[in-house]
This record gives structure tokens, sequence and C-alpha cells, in this order.
């Protein structure tokens, strides 16, 4: 029989949208613990800030991939959206979904497109202007025009407005919403969720869903009423 | 009491279909779903009119020959139970009661409320079975020790009556839950190993052919399923899947 190949079977689409999310959460988990370091010490995140940005391997091999992944992630999680809506064509008069399911795990293109439209302005923010300073105008060095580094300086500028500060904390909310379903059921698709440790994987994925955001929304609003006066 | 029905009426395969409403009274709290249909049916015939076309067969929970959309959800509001031994004291005097066929592309109607689930058939035969030698000399099945935590498991999925339930509650008309119950009851004994990597390749590749959409994890098949089949059998199917491609 002519099978198709993995990428192409309903278990391999599912397995690769579970591995592109478990390294989006890693690196969500990374991302912030360096912005922890901003509330914590300037001078170390800067310093950290200015490795990240220079390193070869973080630069050329970690970035394309994460890139990579965070393209192959929306595309196919739209693709799959569209195709399993396909796979009813006609609706229900009368639906009750929620007598057998949670909003979190019906709704994940929606938190996700909202994620979505997030990276695209924090894509506009800050790696566009990455991009342009150290490739473009070729200037590695990381430092202002008083020859300190830029880094702090520049994320802290960011949260000065009120209205990035907003989009961003809603953001964070539906991601979220997104992570509370996504966790436990990405270890679920990959098929290391059991009946034994299923209970635990949900709560730890409550817990991740809830300390990860809740982390940048706090460095949003710190940054925002402590330096937010200049 | 009486009630008030919202069915689902299409003539044919290609008919545009529509929902009716009918009144039904006297219906008593001890009837099953589908008797309360047969008094509908009943007053529809005196009438001279078409009665209402539903799938059912045992009427015991057995068969999984019956269906039904029943508002909002598969097999109704009670949990454990197929649309037969749904009782209508699940409902109150005055309700409007909504009936709709499974829908699901994979699952065409073929009148009414009935609809074609051949696809499960296809399923199986792409790889549902063991291949026993039926030569007169057939070893006994006892005679293999197996841990009875995997008979147990083994079992449970066994109970899988195909009745489509997963795939109706399903926002995506996903499949898994059926076939990952078909995949393990195998899987998890001795006999099913020969075949066990043909067997998911072959069935995970019909379920795509028929048309099915991809599972997404909201776990609606699970609490809908009148077997209460787990979601740990579509963990235990992907794992199968994917030690069939790897190797
Ligand atoms: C940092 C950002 C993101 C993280 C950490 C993340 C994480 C996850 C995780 C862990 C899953 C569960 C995978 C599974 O069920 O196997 C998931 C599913 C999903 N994600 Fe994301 N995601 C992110 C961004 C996005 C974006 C931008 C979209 C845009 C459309 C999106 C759309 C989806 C969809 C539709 C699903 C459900 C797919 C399915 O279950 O088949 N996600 N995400
Ligand atoms: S898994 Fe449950 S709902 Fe699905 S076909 Fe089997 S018995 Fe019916
Ligand atoms: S008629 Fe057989 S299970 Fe309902």
């Amino acid at each position: 029989m002519a099978k198709n190949a993995f990428r192409k079977t309903s278990i391999g689409r599912k397995v690769l949208m579970a591995l592109s999310g478990l390294f989006l959460m890693l690196f969500l988990l990374q991302h912030l613990t360096i912005n922890m370091l901003s509330v914590i010490s300037p001078d170390m995140f800067n310093e950290v800030s200015h490795f990240m940005g220079t390193n070869p391997i973080v630069q050329f091999l970690l970035q394309p991939i994460l890139i990579a992944a965070i393209i192959f992630h929306f595309v196919m999680g739209i693709a799959l959206d569209i195709m399993n809506n396909k796979a009813r064509e006609v609706k229900y008069a009368y639906n009750k979904p929620s007598a057998n399911s949670t909003w979190m795990s019906r709704n994940m293109i929606i938190t996700g497109l909202v994620i979505l439209a997030f990276l695209g302005l924090h894509f506009y923010d800050f790696w566009i202007h990455e991009i342009t300073e150290k490739y473009i105008e070729g200037d590695m060095s990381g430092l202002n025009a008083q020859g300190e580094f830029r880094y702090h300086e520049e994320l802290v500028e960011k949260f000065v407005d009120i209205w990035r500060v907003i989009i961003y904390c809603i953001s964070f909310v539906l991601l979220a919403l997104h992570l509370q379903h996504g966790f436990a059921s990405a270890f679920q698709s990959v098929g290391a969720r059991t009946g034994k440790n299923k209970t635990a994987l949900q709560k730890f994925g409550n817990i991740f869903a809830f300390v990860v955001p809740a982390g940048f929304i706090f460095i949003a609003l710190f940054h925002h009423f402590t330096h937010g006066a200049h | 009491m009486n009630l008030t029905l919202k069915i689902w009426r299409q003539k044919g395969p290609k008919d545009q279909g529509k929902m009716v409403d009918y009144k039904v009274s006297d219906i008593s709290e001890h009837m099953s779903f589908l008797e309360m249909l047969d008094v509908l049916n009943e007053q529809l015939i005196e009438k001279g009119e078409e009665p209402v076309a539903f799938d059912h067969d045992c009427r015991e929970g057995i068969c999984g020959m019956c269906s039904l959309y029943i508002n909002g959800e598969a097999h109704g509001p009670d949990r454990g139970v197929t649309t037969c031994q749904l009782h209508m004291r699940m409902f109150n005097d005055g309700d409007t009661i909504y009936i709709e066929p499974f829908r699901a592309k994979a699952f065409p109607i073929i009148k009414d409320l009935t609809v074609d689930r051949s696809a499960f058939d296809r399923i199986q035969h792409a790889g549902g079975y063991v291949s026993v030698n039926t030569s007169g000399n057939t070893q006994d099945a006892n005679a293999i020790p197996i841990p009875k935590d995997d008979a147990d498991k083994a079992f449970d999925a066994a109970t899988c009556i195909g009745c489509g339930a997963c795939v109706a509650s399903c926002k995506n008309s996903s499949a898994m839950l059926y076939v990952s119950a078909k995949v393990s009851q195998f899987a998890l004994l001795p006999q099913g190993q020969i075949e066990a990597k043909d067997r998911v390749l072959n069935m995970v590749n019909q379920m795509d052919l028929e048309g099915f959409g991809n599972c997404t994890n909201t776990g609606a098949c699970e609490v809908e399923c009148p077997k209460g089949i787990s979601l740990e059998n579509i963990a235990r199917m992907n794992r199968e899947f994917l030690k069939a491609s790897i190797k």
C-alpha cells in the first residue's frame, strides 16, 4: 500500500507540532531567565545580552533553528486548523463542547494567532533593530554613544509606552491559555503521557503556564513603573 | 412528560436536509431514548408521514449501532451510556430536545439520522486483526502468560463498540480514539507483536485516507465515549506509530 511520508501523516504532523511546541517552551524559559536579569542587575543583563547577540553558535545555529521552529509551528498550526474544519462540512445546529472539553483546548488557533500578532510586534521592536544595528550597520560593539552597553536602556525604553505594556500583558495572558493546554498536550502527542503521569503533567503544565507568562508580565510592569517616569 | 423534538430530516445522501419540529406527549421517564423515538414514529406512521430513520440493533449498549447527537452531545447528556441506554428521566417535562446525526465528512448521511460508518470497517480491514493459523493445532491462548495489568488494559481497549461517538464529539472529527483502541487491544498482547508494525502504519494510513481530522488532544472523545476508552490509548498508538516509522 502506498503510504504517506511521516510528515504528511496525521500522527507525524501531531508529533512535529508537539516537538516545535516543546522547543518553543524551552526557549521561553531561557528568554525569561535572561530578561529577569534586567530586573536584578542591569550589568549582568548587558553582559549576557552581548554574549547572546554576538556568539556565533547562538546567532548562526540556535537563532535560525528558533526562527524555523516558530515558522513551522504557526504554519502547521494554521494548516491543521483549516484541514480539521474541513473534516466536518455541516456543523451541528446545537453543539455543547463545554460539556466535554476546555476552552483552552478548543481555541489553540485563537490564542496562537494572538501570540503570532505579538511576535510581529516583538520582531519589529527588538529583532529588526538588532539585525540592522549589527549586520547592516556593522556595529557589533553593543555600545551606545557614551560607550556603555545599550541593551538595558533600549529594553527599558520600550516599556515607557503604556500601550505597549498593555499589548504585552494581554498577549502573555493568551500565551498562558495556550500553554495551559499545550504543555500536557505536547507530551500526549509524542506518546509520553500515561495514566500514571497524567495528573502530574497537567499540574506541572498549569504551573509552567502561569509562572512563565507571569514572569514576563512582571518584567514589563517593573520597568514601566520604575523607569517609566523619565 | 411532553416534549418538543427538533430532528434533522434528510431524504437521502444528496438531499439538503433541515431541522423539523415534532411534539410527543405522555412519554414515560422509564423509556429509553430510542423507545421515545419509536413512539414518535408510530405517530408519524398513523398520520401517513415518513417515520424518522435512526440506527439501532441490540438496544443494550453492546453493538455500537445506535448513534445520535442529542442536545449537543453524542449519545446525549448521560455519561458511559449509548443512546439506547439513555433514559428519558435525564430530561424534564416541557424540554426541547435537539436530535442530529453524528456529523463528519467521513460519516456521510444515508437518511435522516442514519450515517454511513463503514470507514471504521475499512480501517479495521487495514490491520485490526491478528493472523491465526487454523491448521488444527492452534495453541490455547491461555498458554501464553500475560501480565494482569496488560491483559486488563487490552480488554478495556477491546470494549470499544465502534459507535463513532468519539468522531462525532471531536471538534476535528478525528477518529484517533477509535483507531487507538483497535491498535491497543493488540499492541498490549504478545499475540499482537508479529504484525504490530504494519498494523499501526496501515490503520493510521487508512484513517487519514478516510478524511477524518487530526487530533488536538481536547479530550472530548474520552468524555463522550460510552465505553470510557481512555486517551492513554491514543498516546500508546502515537508511540507505536513512532516506533514503526523509525524502524
Ligand atoms: C512562543 C510561542 C508558542 C509556544 C511556546 C507554543 C506552544 C505550543 C504547544 C506546547 C502546543 C501543543 C502541541 C501539541 O498539542 O502537540 C501548541 C499547539 C498549538 N499551537 Fe502553539 N505555541 C506558540 C505559538 C503559537 C503560534 C504563534 C501559533 C499561531 C497560529 C500557534 C498555534 C498553535 C496551534 C493551532 C496548536 C494546536 C495544534 C494541535 O494540537 O495540533 N502557537 N503550541
Ligand atoms: S472509542 Fe468509544 S466513542 Fe469511539 S467508537 Fe469506540 S466506543 Fe464509540
Ligand atoms: S443499539 Fe446496540 S449499542 Fe445501542
